[in-house]
């Protein structure tokens, strides 16, 4: 078995809605409700979902930029909601964050170097500031004779370089990668994902990968969890998970991605989901699911399914009425 | 039905002319669906608002080329001909629809607007077309959902309500630019089955603008592959996937990360990064990038051949050696054998 770096436990995020002049809380939003997932070490986990299904909310809870309502979160075995000021920096400094925005993530008015710096002079790691820049630089394909200019001078790949570097300056072990490329255009997406896999190769990098493209994930992910109006609804290794879905959710995602192949984009079935996102404010009882499900019974309207780990042990499902192997669309 | 013949649209900049849009012919036939294809900055976006003539002029300018809509060429149209012809002829549907939709009025109001700009009716009948109209597009309850203000809608529903919008004035053509690229995968099916469904009732030619592939691949006749403001490909949609003839789309269409292939394969990136319209690249544009560029290649500046029956690339390497550069390319990337 690999080694556990992160487990969530039953965590829920829950934001108050406040109305009115007295700022009564009037309801919640259930961002995330009810998680637990672990990540082992040297590993990547792919989360998947659409938006607002608080994907990006569970990822500020991992990294404590969000303090949340209930559940807990263990890094090596130690939870880590109770730290204090001084535990938290030295907690940051192993787990750091990529961005999707490669605009709005660097300071405009701040060299590319002295924005890799940053971390470097907060945590004084080093002496060589400069030197350990420009290594960073060129392990994410930069060169470093652009160590003085400014984020503007970049396209928009080169500046997602410029984040992946800040966020390894300090040889953290786990890096939450929030929609790392889904800001940029094909040809240069590919071309980061790749870095993002060297590094982890080099360095030993455990992931948290967050898109809502199941296409990408493919190509990045150990393992993958889906995740809808804050539960997740799915979770297993990659291979089982695309060629073996069995939450009716999860066959919606994947069957709704076009092929860019005119001939099998023709012949496949599509299952086109009828409705929006319900509200996370009022989530729908019973199921989450249940409003848009093709498969759902009165049974799904009253109970909860929980995740059950399926015969292969690593797959694990959130389904009254999992679709079984036989009547799998295949993609 | 709608031709475009040698159209340039260049955008004077303090950084100095940017051909956006160079030397492009295409034509589109009364309901038939063209996708056109490209990157960020490739040159789709001001193309498509040259259709409608909704470049801001200046610091656009047309220096030379025609766009011929049954006949009547739209660059010498006075503003009131254009403001007949949008929406009536052409419409145009925009990738982020809460910010083309007005905030502070109802959809119904909105959408009625547009109905009696083109149609010379009472409010009474105007608004029971909207309702028609709102049901067409697949809003449930279109009586109620008349009175809502765009931030009371999702996102997939705005798109209807813009679709709908565009709809009002029964054009021949809906140009729709990167329509479901701010929607969930869930919701872009939906949106492009509507679409396709809009199609078959209206008859309405489409020109759909995006980034992705595999949209286009679901659903155009015909693809227009653009670079750098050029079209370096063109041909029916099966041409463009199964007989690619130019590096470039041969490359992107690697480069995509797919769910049909197998786990954790490495996906192939086109290096560097498209090239700076100010100052493009002496000879074909993507030869920085392309694999297989040649020192004919560094001068040559490619037009567009015939390689099949509609189907066009601009590239000066012959099908033979283009087919030998793959093969020697794929077996370097999975064998190791040396270029």
């Amino acid at each position: 078995m690999s080694q556990e770096l992160l487990r969530i436990q039953d965590l829920e995020m829950h934001f108050p809605i406040k109305e009115g002049v007295l700022q009564k809380t009037t309801g919640y939003v259930k961002a995330v409700n009810g998680v637990s997932l672990s990540v082992n070490k040297g590993e990547t986990l792919g989360i998947v979902g659409e938006s607002g299904c608080g994907k990006s909310t569970l990822a500020k809870t991992i990294l404590g930029l969000l303090k949340p309502t209930s559940g807990d979160i263990f890094y090596e075995g130690e939870s880590i909601l109770n730290y204090n000021a001084k535990q938290m920096h030295e907690l940051r400094r192993n787990i750091q964050m990529v961005f999707q925005d490669p605009f709005s993530s660097l300071n405009p008015r701040m060299q590319v170097g002295d924005i890799i710096a940053a971390p470097l002079k907060a945590y004084k790691t080093t002496k060589n500031v400069k030197q350990r820049v420009q290594e960073l630089m060129e392990l994410v394909g930069l060169k470093p004779e652009y160590y003085h200019r400014l984020p503007h001078e970049f396209s928009g790949g080169q500046r997602q370089r410029i984040g992946i570097a800040r966020a390894i300056a300090l040889e953290p072990k786990l890096i939450v990668c929030d929609e790392p490329v889904s800001a940029l255009d094909v040809s240069v997406q590919a071309q980061v994902i790749n870095l993002l896999e060297d590094l982890q190769k080099e360095l030993g990098l455990t992931y948290i990968f967050i898109a809502h493209d199941l296409s990408v994930i493919k190509h990045m992910a150990d393992r993958v969890g889906v995740m809808y109006l804050g539960k997740v609804m799915e979770l297993s290794d990659n291979d089982s998970f695309y060629q073996n879905a069995q939450h009716p959710y999860t066959n919606a995602l994947l069957s709704a991605i076009p092929l860019p192949d005119p001939v099998k984009e023709k012949e496949r079935e599509r299952i086109v989901l009828k409705g929006d996102l319900p509200s996370p404010a009022n989530p729908p009882s019973g199921c989450v699911f249940h409003t848009r499900c093709p498969r759902a019974q009165d049974y799904c309207k009253k109970n909860v399914p929980l995740l059950e780990t399926k015969e292969d042990g690593t797959h694990t499902v959130a389904c009254f009425f999992p679709i079984e192997h036989a009547e799998q669309i295949q993609n | 039905m709608l031709e475009v013949k040698n159209l340039k649209a260049y955008i004077d900049t303090p950084a100095g002319i940017v051909k956006a849009v160079d030397d492009v012919s295409f034509s589109l036939k009364a309901g038939e669906t063209i996708g056109i294809v490209g990157e960020s900055g490739s040159g789709k976006s001001v193309l498509a608002l040259s259709l409608m003539q909704l470049n801001p002029s200046p610091p656009t300018f047309y220096p030379q080329g025609e766009i011929l809509l049954e006949g009547k060429n739209l660059l010498h149209l006075k503003e009131k001909e254009l403001r007949n012809l949008r929406g009536n002829d052409i419409a145009m549907i925009f990738q982020d629809p809460m910010s083309s939709l007005n905030p502070i009025f109802k959809i119904g109001t909105q959408l009625m607007e547009a109905i009696r700009t083109h149609q010379n009716i009472n409010r009474a009948e105007a608004k029971k077309k909207a309702i028609v109209l709102l049901k067409d597009v697949g809003i449930s309850d279109p009586e109620r959902r008349m009175n809502d203000y765009p931030h009371q809608l999702s996102g997939g529903m705005r798109q209807r309500v813009m679709i709908a919008i565009a709809l009002a004035g029964k054009p021949k053509i809906l140009i729709a630019d990167e329509p479901t690229t701010a929607l969930d995968v869930t919701i872009q099916a939906q949106i492009l089955d509507l679409m396709k469904d809009i199609q078959k009732k209206y008859g309405t030619a489409i020109i759909i603008i995006t980034h992705d592939l595999g949209v286009v691949a679901q659903l155009a006749d015909k693809i227009v592959v653009m670079y750098s403001g050029r079209i370096v490909e063109e041909g029916k949609t099966e041409d463009i996937f199964y007989h690619t003839a130019m590096p470039y789309t041969w490359s992107l269409l690697r480069s995509m990360p797919r769910i049909d292939t197998s786990s954790r394969e490495r996906l192939i990136p086109i290096q560097g990064q498209p090239p700076n319209l100010v100052s493009p690249p002496e000879g074909c544009n993507f030869n920085p990038r392309c694999p297989f560029a040649t020192a004919d290649c560094l001068k040559i500046d490619p037009s567009l051949t015939e390689r099949g029956v509609g189907h066009y690339a601009a590239c000066i390497l012959s099908e033979k050696i283009f087919e030998e550069g793959k093969l020697q390319l794929e077996n370097f990337e999975t064998k190791g054998v040396p270029l």
